[in-house]
């Protein structure tokens, strides 16, 4: 390539052009190996934020050379002491943008290509454009949502068995603090987000009654602004709710809350603090960000590569007293509402009625369902095709039953969830629908 | 594990570079947990369900109408928000009666302990019903959010007792106002 010198990658060839001791058993030492990496894998990057620069830097100089990312916020002033990739001048432009262009001209070769937007906002043919997905979140709602993504983009081959080829592997990194976590996730085949729900702590909520009569900390004062005062006052109009980011309502919420101390003799309410709670800021620590993403991005050569064992497949990471790190595996659940799903077929025609459905999946003798609760998605949104346990909702859809699948809008190849009392998950089956001409 | 490097000879094309990949929509993880826990609602007689949307089962009514206890005749409305966070996070509950109650203040706020900190995600809807309903049949003056309400329990349970009905029928308590809720 014509930006390489010489000895640029000699610290990578040293790694993928010879095997050792270390080396995963299938690992194909040669030098195919480094093209394969700059050229051909594609990794995507989400969050351009504390973990994202790190990776971003990280993948960049590691020989990743095609890369995406994306990140729906703009810099903010208090980034700057540990997104290195932002500048003051640049406050207020997208992350993913500033630090696309950063990485762009600072290694030579290296194209990131930026996505100022919501994860939401793309669907499986974007996802399915890349090999590995590495994220550096603040939210957990975003880290189910893109397992859930890569989990639907899973095929299945006709004995159930799963086609990997089809297996986009994700690699999530997490801090608090001084405190962080990595893990490697192959959908399908190990423990997905689902699968460990429980392991994320819960939000702090301080019990509605302590709030209301028994404040003790700082804290307790902002809560009862937040929670009580701010839906009875309504200061900023009926339907406005509290915006973290606009300095307004935390300076109305900060004034309120040191009166609220103050008939309670509290002391500490800052407006800080105030800004903390509101928004749940937890301080974020440059260095555990930057352990944290290193340990992704060397998973993310691991896995390109396989010229080491891979992270089998969570670490924690602790430098609050000392340095402790655990690394353990976190187990697949089976009865995952996410990875555990393998698709079923439903072979059906375009005549024929929701009730035929509902009857199929009660009398087949490989379901025997009880009173399935049958709910899909139609232009991007969510449907109720039949539920018969609640009875205002089977009043709102027993209509349905005598419809037929195309009146419903349901297509060819549709996703149908089916819950039933008979089994701890959500079934998910793929919907074949023959037109009437094609009906044997 | 998989290996990378032998099984994607396979080009990634063309689709990382459009932007155009909407594709279908697929329902989200709180979604599918919520129709689970929808469908499986197995209510006690005393409560029922409304959806005001039956394709969104996030946002939903409870009706609890006690049949024992100092809140009985009574109809108690509750309203139901499920975010996306959903297990993780527990529903959003307000009660859209107006109660002489210990437990719940007069803007409809609820003091239901697994409706804040001691939320799990194993917790399900039922959980949470079950919950609100022994609110009416134990109403709980240790942890008041009524205060005025819990020092009578606490003080006087005959004139709690003569409070809430008076408060059920419609009439004042005090200088509060409650309207009617009898069934």
């Amino acid at each position: 390539m014509a930006c390489d010198w010489p000895n640029r990658w000699s610290h990578l060839q040293k790694i993928l052009e010879r095997s050792g001791p270390y080396a995963h058993p299938d690992f194909e030492a040669g030098q195919e190996m480094l093209p394969f990496i700059k050229d051909n894998i594609k990794v995507l990057v989400i969050g351009a934020g504390g973990l994202g620069c790190e990776l971003l830097k990280d993948l960049g100089l590691m020989g990743f050379m095609n890369i995406d990312v994306i990140d729906m916020d703009t810099i903010d002033l208090s980034n700057l002491n540990r997104q290195f990739l932002f500048r003051k001048q640049d406050v207020g432009k997208t992350k993913a943008d500033v630090a696309a262009a950063f990485i762009n001209k600072r290694i030579p070769g290296c194209k990131v290509t930026p996505h100022f937007a919501k994860i939401q906002d793309f669907g499986e043919e974007f996802y399915r454009g890349f090999h590995i997905v590495v994220c550096g979140l603040d939210s957990i709602i975003a880290r189910r949502w893109i397992n859930g993504m890569l989990v639907s983009l899973l095929r299945y081959n006709d004995d159930q068995t799963l086609d990997q080829s089809s297996v986009i592997p994700m690699v999530d990194g997490g801090t608090e603090g001084f405190k962080g976590n990595a893990r490697v996730i192959f959908p399908g085949m190990t423990a997905c987000i689902e699968c460990t729900l429980e392991l994320y702590p819960p939000q702090v909520n301080f019990p509605m009654c302590t709030i209301a009569h028994t404040p003790r900390l700082p804290e307790h004062c902002i809560e009862y602004v937040k929670v009580l005062l701010w839906p009875q006052e309504k200061p900023f109009g009926d339907d406005v709710g509290i915006d973290g980011d606009d300095p307004s309502h935390i300076k109305w919420i900060y004034q309120k809350s040191i009166a609220r101390a103050d008939d309670y003799s509290i002391p500490g309410v800052t407006y800080r603090l105030t800004q903390g709670v509101i928004k749940r800021i937890i301080p974020a620590v440059a260095s555990t960000n930057a352990i944290i993403a290193a340990a992704c991005a060397t998973e993310v050569l691991k896995i390109a590569s396989s010229c080491c064992q891979q992270l089998n497949n969570y670490v924690n990471f602790n430098d609050t007293e000392g340095i402790y790190t655990y690394t353990f595996e976190a187990e697949k659940k089976d009865n995952c509402s996410s990875c555990s799903q393998v698709p079923q077929q439903l072979r059906f025609s375009e005549d024929d009625k929701l009730q035929d459905v509902v009857e199929y999946l009660q009398e087949s003798a490989a379901y025997q369902l009880r009173a399935p609760g049958i709910v899909t998605m139609v232009n991007g949104k969510n449907k109720t095709l039949y539920m018969s346990t609640v009875k205002s909702i089977e009043e709102a859809t027993k209509d349905n039953l005598k419809k037929t699948l195309s009146e419903l809008g349901l297509l060819n190849g549709q996703r149908i969830h089916v819950a039933d009392s008979t089994t701890p998950n959500s079934l998910l089956f793929h919907l074949q629908l023959a037109s009437s001409m094609e009906k044997e | 594990m998989i290996k990378l490097f032998s099984l994607k000879g396979q080009q990634k094309d063309g689709a990382a570079n459009s932007k155009s990949g909407m594709g279908p929509k697929k329902a989200s993880a709180a979604q599918l947990r919520i129709t689970k826990d929808i469908n499986e609602l197995n209510l006690p007689k005393t409560c029922l369900t409304e959806f005001p949307d039956p394709d969104d089962l996030l946002t939903f009514k409870l009706i609890i109408c006690p049949d024992e206890g100092f809140y009985k005749g009574g109809r108690f409305t509750f309203s139901f928000k499920v975010g996306q966070g959903y297990p993780h996070e527990p529903p959003k509950v307000k009660c859209d009666t107006m109660v002489y109650h210990p437990n719940i203040d007069l803007e409809g706020n609820v003091c239901l302990n697994i409706l804040r900190e001691d939320w799990k995600p194993v917790l399900t809807i039922s959980s949470i019903v079950y919950g609100l309903q022994f609110l009416f049949l134990e109403p709980n003056p240790e942890d008041p959010l009524n205060k005025d309400a819990a020092e009578v329990l606490q003080n006087n349970r005959r004139l709690f007792e003569q409070n809430v009905a008076k408060a059920m029928r419609g009439g004042y308590v005090g200088t509060t106002y409650f309207e009617r809720c009898l069934k």
